[in-house]
């Protein structure tokens, strides 16, 4: 779908990123436990290290995650861009409310008045 | 923008209508589920859980579960829920939910109606991501919001 222009502007690897079941729970994972090696984010799952690091990484390319070197260790951490995310939540929520307020003025306007404000508006024959 | 908020919207729209119109629309089951797009089969009290069955194409499986809490006939109502709606078998119940209220106002000419919901701070990241997640009910909805959106705002 082409998204040229507005406030989603490049939405779209964020979209992609977290579309896979996997990666949503890799980075509800980080988002519980704070930074981690892959060795704890793989600890109780099916899924290889190959796997999640190939995971990890595509989370990264859409600045969700970052390794971070710690001595011999790599850690991987939520960028605090993840706040994009959280705003962007908040966006489409209030585009939601948008359409539904648009909703009930449609909805009112196909209501008759209550008897005491009848007649006041010029109503077009539906 | 320096001050970003996660956590609340608000909106506001001036409606040509009376508050006493205004109200029955919101606080009516059926007349609520006519424009908000579900059916619930309970009168709305407050303290009253309701679910609600969706009646959007396409995501008739889904329901809305919502708490009513306040009504202050006119003037104000509340409720909480775990925004949108659920699939089935998806179960939110322990998780926080978020505060929607309405408030009814006079002005010339008919009613300001706010409505503001608060709380998303507490719903974990990865159901707020998850509302993006492609293939997903939530995200076809949430495209065809972006669309609007785009469209209005070119």
């Amino acid at each position: 779908m082409a998204v040229k222009s507005g406030a989603f502007r490049g939405s779209a690897p964020i979209f992609a990123a977290l579309g896979d079941g996997t990666r949503l729970r890799l980075v509800a994972r980080l988002c519980a436990g704070g930074p981690q090696s892959i060795a704890r984010l793989t600890a109780g799952s099916e899924i290889t290290r190959q796997a999640v690091t190939k995971h990890l990484l595509v989370l990264a390319d859409a600045g969700l995650v970052r390794g971070v070197r710690k001595g011999r260790e790599s850690r991987w951490a939520l960028e605090p861009e993840q706040l994009e995310v959280a705003r962007r939540y908040l966006d489409l929520i209030s585009e939601q409310w948008t359409q539904r307020l648009e909703a009930l003025e449609r909805h009112l306007e196909s209501m008759p008045e209550t008897k005491a404000r009848a007649g006041k508006r010029k109503r077009s024959p539906a | 923008m320096s001050m970003i908020t996660t956590d609340r919207i608000e909106k506001k729209i001036q409606l040509r209508h009376p508050r006493s119109k205004v109200w029955r629309a919101l606080t009516d089951a059926q007349e609520f589920g006519s424009w908000f797009g579900a059916v619930f089969t309970e009168p709305f009290k407050p303290g009253v859980r309701l679910r609600g069955k969706v009646t959007h194409k396409g995501y008739e499986h889904m329901t809305m579960d919502v708490t009513i809490e306040r009504m202050e006939p006119e003037r104000l109502f509340s409720w909480r829920w775990h925004p949108g709606a659920a699939q089935p078998g998806e179960d939110f119940s322990d998780e926080p939910t978020t505060l929607v209220v309405f408030e009814l106002q006079d002005v010339p000419g008919g009613t300001l109606l706010t409505v503001v919901e608060s709380g998303f701070d507490q719903i974990p990241l990865a159901r707020r991501a998850k509302a993006f997640r492609m293939n997903d009910e939530g995200w076809a909805m949430q495209m065809k919001a972006i669309e609007g959106y785009l469209a209005r705002s070119s």
